[in-house]
């Protein structure tokens, strides 16, 4: 018994901050739901501004990020009180973001215009604005930070910004509509998902961060029609052995081996699963169940759904801090 | 990768990194026949003057932002004409060296203006005309059909209201051929899915003015008398497609029942409410390019041009018939804001799609419905089936 308590209390001691929070944006509720990572409770469900639908956190996990979709802005949040702070300017119809891991900047998917903004977090001031395909949505960044990777859903590729001058590099053909993208911690690979071609596109990425598609991954459930199998959102385990596939209206995230890039696994969500994030710990996964109004909680050892919270109405993006 | 990638271009197969293709220029049109029609019931259905070519502004905005990233241009001109100047039009793009040609047309100027395009290698796109026999008997390898078909459509009705377990219908139908050609696809439809068409009639075209200040009242007192006294039903079918009843019919029955087909929920291809799939991002940008709502004619002429662009993008070529080859591959798809990849039947140039079944202000369903299943695919259990059609163009 007290080497059992000895041991929490280290663990306590490693990790200081345990009570953890996810955050939802709830599309049609215009509402974040905040939900406890550990008692699994709603805490709170505050306005979000109109069509809430990326969410992300500051580094440092004190500011909460929002695309008000229909605002044309992005809201931010105090992650503690739940306060609204100055907005950041985002140009029309931010969709989906990414921020660099210094803070400093966030990259903007601007679904209406054709645009990926460069907003500064700081000075609250638009650095640069690059044209990209037809609805941008997927955002992803390399580790090094050096690469945003934007996909363009009716145009269909993955643009490969760099960072330094904000100038397209590279552009890779995938399936129709991509709607994600995700770099594996050690940068060396990327993960495209595309909704209605029904594939995950894997790149080797090079040295200087060049792609090189090397497979699509495609999926199977008997009992549901192809068709419903819509990979969405995308996350991969921090040592690369597992990506995690969001498939939409087939109710399903896919498990899928990262040295064999096979599906392993198929675990039921709640009804219309799109975007996923992991608890900082990477101990559980959580999911955006749109239909069904509710997130669902995956442990990741085992691989198995172990809850479901309902939250707002139309979840549609996930964000966690501990 | 760059040398990897070329043999796979000559091929015709498209390249994925760091693509640099050879600058592609391709030019299209959309040819526009504008008949002398009568006004239609409801004002909503005004024909807009930029009908069909808006759709055509959007999909040029569309590929050449696609296009801006891999050397493709695309370039649309567009052309209304009376019907008797149609020839004459068609001419004039053929000899502008025009080789990809949406078409809004009825059967037989299409077909007429098809076989011109055709002896000069051209490619004509169907947006518009839905009858059946131009997928069957008198289809035509160089016309595609983006436009769904009757037998679509009403097997999109007949889905929907097996799935309601509506299995008796009451048929009202029209006077005039086109009325009498859906409602021979109505039977076909019940036919298939098992449907009982209980009682079955015409309502004759008075023809003349059909919107007057009194209309009204005539039609509340005349209807409930036409429809009186019928076998018992589910629901009542309309097959209108010259627009002059079917409007009229939904709460003017003499039996309380729901209508659909030409009045009540109608099978479309798409409508300026939709908001599923991403199509909400259609619409702001239509909306923002035109100042008015999607109707199905631009959502057709911008899907038929996006086919052109995607298959652009991905076989390189400005090639008409390298062009028709892709789309009719198994490697071509196309997402078009209905929820699924749109593709085409190979055997008759028609593009599977899902019908949206639409009430005038939202989307109450889209067919095909749960359990209708096929060995191909589910969006074949809407339209003529290989087995069933005639068409041998393309073999």
């Amino acid at each position: 018994m007290k080497q059992f308590l000895l041991a929490t209390a280290l663990a306590t001691l490693a990790v200081p901050a345990l009570a953890g929070k996810a955050f939802v944006t709830n599309e049609r509720g215009n509402t974040v739901t905040v939900v406890d990572t550990e008692t699994w409770e709603v805490l709170e469900e505050f306005s979000a501004g109109n069509r809430p639908r990326g969410i992300t956190v500051s580094p440092d996990g004190k500011h909460l990020y929002v695309c008000a979709s229909d605002d044309n802005l992005v809201r931010v949040f105090d992650t503690e009180t739940y306060e609204e702070l100055p907005s950041l300017p985002s140009g029309p119809d931010p969709e989906l973001f990414i921020i660099e891991p210094s803070g400093k900047r966030l990259y903007i998917a601007n679904e209406d215009d054709n645009l990926v903004t460069v907003t500064d977090t700081e000075s609250r001031t638009i650095l640069a604005e690059v044209p990209v395909g037809v609805e941008p949505e997927g955002m992803g960044m390399s580790p090094d930070a050096k690469w945003v990777v934007n996909t363009s859903e009716t145009t269909n590729m993955a643009h490969f910004i760099s960072t330094e001058d904000y100038k397209i590099k590279h552009n890779v053909l995938v399936d129709q509509r991509p709607r994600y993208a995700q770099y594996t911690d050690d940068g060396t690979r990327l993960f495209v998902s595309s909704e209605i071609g029904g594939t995950v596109s894997v790149m080797d990425i090079a040295e200087d961060g060049a792609p090189t598609l090397i497979k699509k991954i495609g999926f199977e459930v008997p009992g549901v029609l192809p068709e419903w199998l819509q990979p969405v959102g995308v996350k991969v385990t921090p040592d690369g052995s597992r990506i995690f596939v969001a498939l939409g209206p087939a109710n399903r995230v896919a498990v899928v081996d990262g040295e064999t890039l096979e599906v392993d696994k198929y675990i039921m969500t709640g009804q219309r699963v799109w975007q996923l994030d992991f608890t900082p710990d990477n101990k559980y996964l959580l999911t955006t169940n749109g239909n069904s109004n509710d997130i669902t909680v995956i442990d990741v050892d085992q691989e198995k759904a172990i809850k479901s919270v309902q939250v707002g109405q139309q979840p549609w993006g996930v964000v966690t801090i501990e | 990768m760059i040398r990897m990638c070329a043999p796979l271009l000559a091929a015709g197969l498209y390249c994925m990194s760091a693509l640099q293709a050879a600058a592609v220029e391709v030019e299209a049109a959309v040819l526009r026949i504008d008949y002398q029609r009568l006004l239609p019931i409801s004002r909503y259905d005004l024909k807009a003057e930029d009908l069909g070519f808006a759709g055509a502004a959007l999909a040029d905005e569309d590929n050449n932002t696609t296009g801006s990233f891999l050397g493709h241009t695309f370039e649309t001109q567009t052309v209304a004409t009376a019907p008797d100047g149609a020839d004459a039009a068609m001419d004039a793009l053929l000899a502008d060296g025009v080789k990809l040609i949406v078409v809004m047309a009825e059967a037989e100027d299409l077909l007429r203006l098809t076989k011109k395009a055709a002896a000069q290698d051209a490619i004509v796109f169907n947006a518009t005309a839905p009858d059946t026999s131009l997928r069957d008997q008198g289809c035509n390898a160089n016309l595609l059909h983006i436009a769904p078909s009757n037998q679509m459509k009403t097997d999109a009705v007949a889905q929907f209201a097996k799935w309601k377990q509506w299995d008796r219908w009451f048929l009202i139908y029209g006077s005039n051929p086109a009325d009498l050609a859906l409602a021979e696809s109505y039977r076909r439809s019940a036919r298939k899915f098992g449907a009982d068409i209980a009682e079955d009639r015409m309502f004759e075209d008075p023809g003349g003015a059909r919107r007057t200040d009194s209309g009204h009242v005539m039609v509340q007192r005349q209807l409930p008398l036409d429809t009186q006294g019928a076998s018992r039903h589910d629901v009542v079918i309309a097959a209108d497609a010259t627009d002059y009843f079917a409007r009229y019919l939904s709460y003017n029955l003499w039996d309380p029942r729901p209508v659909m087909g030409s009045g009540g929920l109608r099978p479309v291809s798409f409508h300026g409410a939709h908001e599923a799939w991403g199509a909400t991002q259609f619409q702001t940008r239509f909306e923002a390019l035109t100042r008015r709502y999607v109707q199905p004619e631009d959502y057709n002429v911008w899907l038929a041009l996006r086919v052109v662009g995607e298959a652009v993008t991905r076989a390189s070529t400005n090639d008409p018939q390298a062009l028709r080859d892709y789309v009719l591959s198994d490697a071509f798809e196309l997402a078009a804001f209905k929820g699924q990849a749109v593709t085409f039947r190979p055997w008759n140039g028609q593009l599977r799609q899902p019908i949206i079944l639409y009430d005038g202000m939202i989307t109450v369903s889209v067919s095909p419905q749960d359990g209708f299943l096929h060995q191909v695919t589910s969006l074949d259990t809407l339209g003529l089936d290989e087995p069933e059609s005639a068409c041998t163009a393309f073999q």
